[in-house]
């Protein structure tokens, strides 16, 4: 199976593109030529990835989840353990790559948005590190619930800006930071943290995070001497499942799984999955999936995870919905703060919210696998953020 | 070519400049608005409507205000069209009206071609400000289908090569962004406005019209000599806010000292053949 996506323009099938104000467009062209060469530049790879051993701690472990494993009773269960990378998720790779090519344009000043704060607290890490200027645009309601984000963030020198505007989360957040881009374009390099947004954005965020996956790949077959029966991983924007996914999509026996947020019900507002319920259009400059009303107007979004509360997706994730070649499936929050206390308890790593949406669908799958099957799950973050959240949540689902 | 092509090449001819007023679909009310664009088309030669969206990306404060008021009242591509082809407010469309819409909301019109509905409520031309000129072929195409204008824009962070494209492509006027930044009133211009102003006029004969930051007579003084007409939006919606007891006065006092300053900068043979 052969898999060569997007093409030139951008395009992945019918999805992606560059819808953009004019004023930004010179710097989507300018950032895809520097993008391009420095990815073919063997010096530049070598700095990416040195910095990934010193700076991030890679590679990660691929852990066998021994207990998890024999509690559900089927497959052998593998946790890809990004949560252990520095900052505590997978958002840091695509932020060194991206730092990397801000120095390469001889840009100074980052600008980015953040939901939960992970990627806001990547990209002020390594801004930090090389001596950038950072402002890092977050939903108000976002600040209040991963509040030590916020403080973290201020701590690596970055700005935090709230923004008071609409749902005063993540969407939001991602308009603020293009406004800025817009206005500031010329010194200004905008660190997208996932594979949304126009192109080269989706393309260039996948190739930096793409180290996960490819991690996978060598470590089990050291370990198993073969390729994984299931990957599983959690999709908001969706940049550690195409990760993940990237190097096995060309592998016709691994069967692969997404798992969106499926919040509290499944009426427009309740939940943020967006592959499973949304239709196609066009929103922060690329063509994809959204969750959208009937006149085209931008729905809110429900999920107890702020980095899954979006109601796009990736241009290359409805692609691979639409080719069949990854199966989306959804996981309400209840189901999430099982399998979040499941694994705390079970195998000592408090797993972030996000991903607990990936463990959480393991209830579901485990049951048609046989023990020889071997299932690889991306942990892409640590719960230290969620703690309050979860233990309110916790509470209420107990009591009431 | 589209009524906005004639309605610019004519002033053009006549060395007029335009006046190109923007004003959000459905702001304040869905009740006022017909009235209160009566009003504005007693100043302009060429009207934008905004369809408003929940994610205006190129807006500043005012327009994202205005555009949220809107969609809370219930404002829909749908209910615009249906407004237009009224036959009391078609009558009152003495100037061509330009929708201006993010491409999302156009892409959601499911009952038939969004260009046939509209060019049937009587709009001459679309402006989308997420579409550039490398993902606009299929646009322009259905536009051209509907003698309709796709009125493109030009920044100036653009290329010289890509302005020339853009001026080639867009029809009815060019609109050119005053500066980098979104919708909103600017206190001063730079030299560099200029320079893309002048620079812009070098490549084309197209009409050039300029919008975002014009909000006072002395800028449209200093303006208008160097393009064919200018687009007034942020500060337009301002004063309608500020004014809720008296919309259609709001929009006498701000637009009509803008005529007459764009007037006064049209070449002395327009003024004296009136």
């Amino acid at each position: 199976m052969h898999y060569e996506q997007p093409d030139e323009r951008g395009r992945f099938g019918r999805f992606g593109g560059q819808y953009v104000p004019e004023t930004v467009m010179e710097a989507l062209l300018e950032l895809e030529r520097h993008f391009q060469s420095a990815w073919r530049d063997e010096a530049f790879r070598r700095r990416f990835h040195h910095h990934l051993e010193e700076f991030v701690g890679r590679p990660t472990p691929l852990y066998f989840a021994e207990r998890l494993t024999e509690a559900l009773g089927g497959a052998r269960i593998y946790l890809k353990r990004e949560d252990l990378c520095h900052t505590g998720a997978h958002k840091i790779n695509n932020c060194v790559g991206q730092v990397l090519l801000t120095l390469r344009m001889g840009k100074r000043r980052i600008v980015a948005e953040t939901g939960a704060g992970q990627h806001g607290v990547a990209t002020a890490a390594v801004a930090a590190r090389f001596g950038l200027e950072c402002i890092v645009y977050m939903g108000e309601i976002d600040m209040e619930r991963q509040a030590p984000n916020v403080f973290r963030m201020q701590l690596l020198g970055a700005e935090v800006v709230g923004v008071a505007e609409g749902s005063r989360t993540l969407k939001e957040a991602i308009n603020a930071a293009i406004r800025d881009w817009v206005t500031n374009v010329r010194t200004t390099h905008y660190l997208l943290g996932s594979v949304v947004g126009p192109h080269p954005y989706p393309m260039m965020v996948r190739t930096f995070q793409t180290v996960i996956g490819e991690e996978v790949k060598q470590q089990l077959l050291e370990r198993e001497g073969r390729l994984p029966d299931y990957l599983v991983a959690c999709v908001g924007g969706g940049s550690n499942s195409i990760g993940l996914f990237h190097p096995f999509l060309h592998e016709e026996s691994v069967k692969i799984i997404g798992v969106e947020a499926g919040g509290r019900g499944t009426g427009l507002g309740e939940h943020a999955a967006t592959l499973s319920f949304g239709t196609p259009g066009v929103l922060h400059g690329a063509h994809s999936f959204l969750l959208q009303d009937r006149f085209g107007q931008i729905a809110n979004t429900h999920s107890v995870s702020a980095g899954l509360d979006y109601p796009g997706v990736g241009p290359e994730h409805s692609f691979l919905k639409e080719t069949g070649r990854v199966t989306y499936v959804t996981v309400s929050d209840r189901e999430a703060l099982e399998a979040f206390e499941e694994l705390s308890e079970l195998e000592g790593i408090i797993p972030a919210l996000e991903p607990a949406h990936a463990l959480a669908f393991l209830r579901r799958l485990i049951p048609h696998t046989s023990k020889e099957d071997i299932v690889v799950v991306g942990l892409s973050g640590r719960g230290d953020k969620d703690l309050q959240l979860a233990r309110q949540a916790m509470e209420e689902y107990h009591h009431g | 070519m589209g009524e906005v092509a004639t309605r610019m090449t004519a002033l053009q001819r006549a060395g007029k400049k335009a006046l190109v007023p923007f004003v959000t679909a459905g702001f304040p009310t869905r009740d006022v608005f017909p009235r209160l664009l009566e009003e504005v088309f007693r100043f302009a030669d060429v009207v934008e409507i905004g369809v408003p969206f929940s994610d205006p990306l190129a807006d500043g404060p005012v327009i994202q205000h205005t555009s949220q008021v809107a969609l809370e009242q219930g404002v829909t591509l749908p209910w615009i069209l249906e407004m237009l082809a009224d036959r009391q407010v078609r009558a009152s469309l003495s100037v061509p009206v330009v929708l201006m819409s993010y491409l999302n909301p156009l892409l959601q019109v499911s009952d038939g071609d969004v260009f046939e509905r509209a060019r049937r409520a009587g709009v001459a031309g679309v402006i989308i400000p997420d579409l550039p000129v490398e993902e606009g072929a299929v646009y322009e195409a259905a536009a051209r289908d509907q003698q309709m204008d796709l009125i493109y824009l030009v920044a100036p962070t653009t290329s010289r090569e890509r302005a020339r494209l853009i001026a080639d492509r867009s029809q009815g006027f060019v609109y050119l962004v005053s500066i980098t930044g979104v919708t909103g009133a600017r206190d001063a211009f730079p030299a560099e406005t200029f320079e893309f102003l002048r620079r812009m006029r070098a490549l084309t004969n197209k009409p050039l019209c300029v919008g975002f930051g014009i909000s006072r007579p002395e800028q449209v003084k200093r303006l208008a000599p160097e393009v064919d007409g200018v687009i007034v939006g942020s500060s337009l919606l301002r004063a309608i806010m500020e004014a809720p007891s008296d919309p259609m006065g709001a929009v006498r006092r701000l637009l009509l000292p803008l005529r007459r300053a764009l007037d006064e900068s049209s070449s002395p043979l327009a003024i004296n053949s009136e």
